[in-house]
């Protein structure tokens, strides 16, 4: 099983993804503001990249959304709108029905999302 | 740091969730399976009703995992926060017409290398009483000794 997704998140994104998610803070949203607390630009939502690893690992299941049981994420590097987000994992542990997956997502060299575990029961 | 909020639980937070709130959030994270857009789709998929992708849970927690994060006795310093780590462990399915009560608790305060860690732990459970996430958010705070 591998797992593999590539997305590039458009500039408008992470507006849709703060109305969808009710996480409206200004880092993600407002340049000046997040200009002024120190950061380049806009940064994209880290909840928005897990689900992104999140979704390449139920697809490598099947696409199931059953088949996810769990997934644990660090968040570390920041990631920014229009750049692609490559999500990649491999597994790590598989027996019994049951497979983890340890993955990462990054833009560029810049990792995103690190150590992250997910566990597979493909349905 | 305050320590003395470790432990404490708020109260329940109820979510009503609808078949375009689900849509919209699968549009917004690149989903693209019928099953969480068209009604005939996810039940002949075999679900109750249309479904919401796992990280649907940010949705449904967020009003609950809210109580610790601006609670005084936690006293989190936004100025200085990041969102260190998340887990979720998913149950039961969630679909459309479910009503999710989900309860906040301060499972950890701890502080590293001048680092703050707010560990706080969302249970959610459907109108059944099946549980259907629990989901560990990690807050650090920078520059806190």
């Amino acid at each position: 099983m591998n797992v593999e997704l590539k997305v590039t998140p458009d500039r408008y994104l992470p507006y849709r993804y703060a109305g969808a998610s009710g996480d409206f803070n200004p880092i993600h949203i407002d340049r000046e503001f997040a200009e002024q607390v120190g950061l380049p630009s806009t940064i994209l939502h880290g909840l928005w990249s897990m689900a992104q690893v999140a979704r390449a690992c139920t697809n490598a299941a099947g696409g199931d959304p059953r088949s996810l049981k769990r997934l644990s994420v660090q968040f570390r590097g920041m990631g920014f709108p229009e750049q692609e987000v490559a999500v990649t994992g491999s597994v790590k542990e598989e027996g019994d029905g049951r497979v983890v997956i340890a993955a990462e997502a990054a833009q560029g060299d810049n990792r995103i999302i690190r150590n992250a575990e997910a566990e597979l029961s493909p349905q | 740091m305050k320590t003395e909020a470790i432990g404490k639980s708020y109260p329940a937070v109820e979510y009503e969730v609808g078949k375009e709130k689900i849509g919209e959030y699968a549009r917004a994270v690149g989903e693209e399976s019928p099953v969480y857009f068209d009604r005939t789709a996810a039940t002949e998929a075999g679900f109750r009703d249309v479904v919401a992708p796992p990280m649907f849970a940010v949705v449904y927690s967020w009003g609950s995992v809210a109580l610790p994060a601006v609670d005084p006795d936690v006293d989190l310093n936004f100025a200085m926060l990041v969102h260190g780590g998340q887990e979720f462990v998913w149950g039961e399915p969630v679909c459309s017409g479910d009503v999710i009560s989900t309860v906040a608790s301060v499972k950890d305060i701890s502080e590293k290398g001048g680092m703050g860690f707010y560990v706080f732990e969302t249970v959610s459970a459907n109108q059944d009483g099946q549980e259907v996430v629990r989901g560990t958010w990690t807050n650090i705070v920078r520059g806190v000794s």
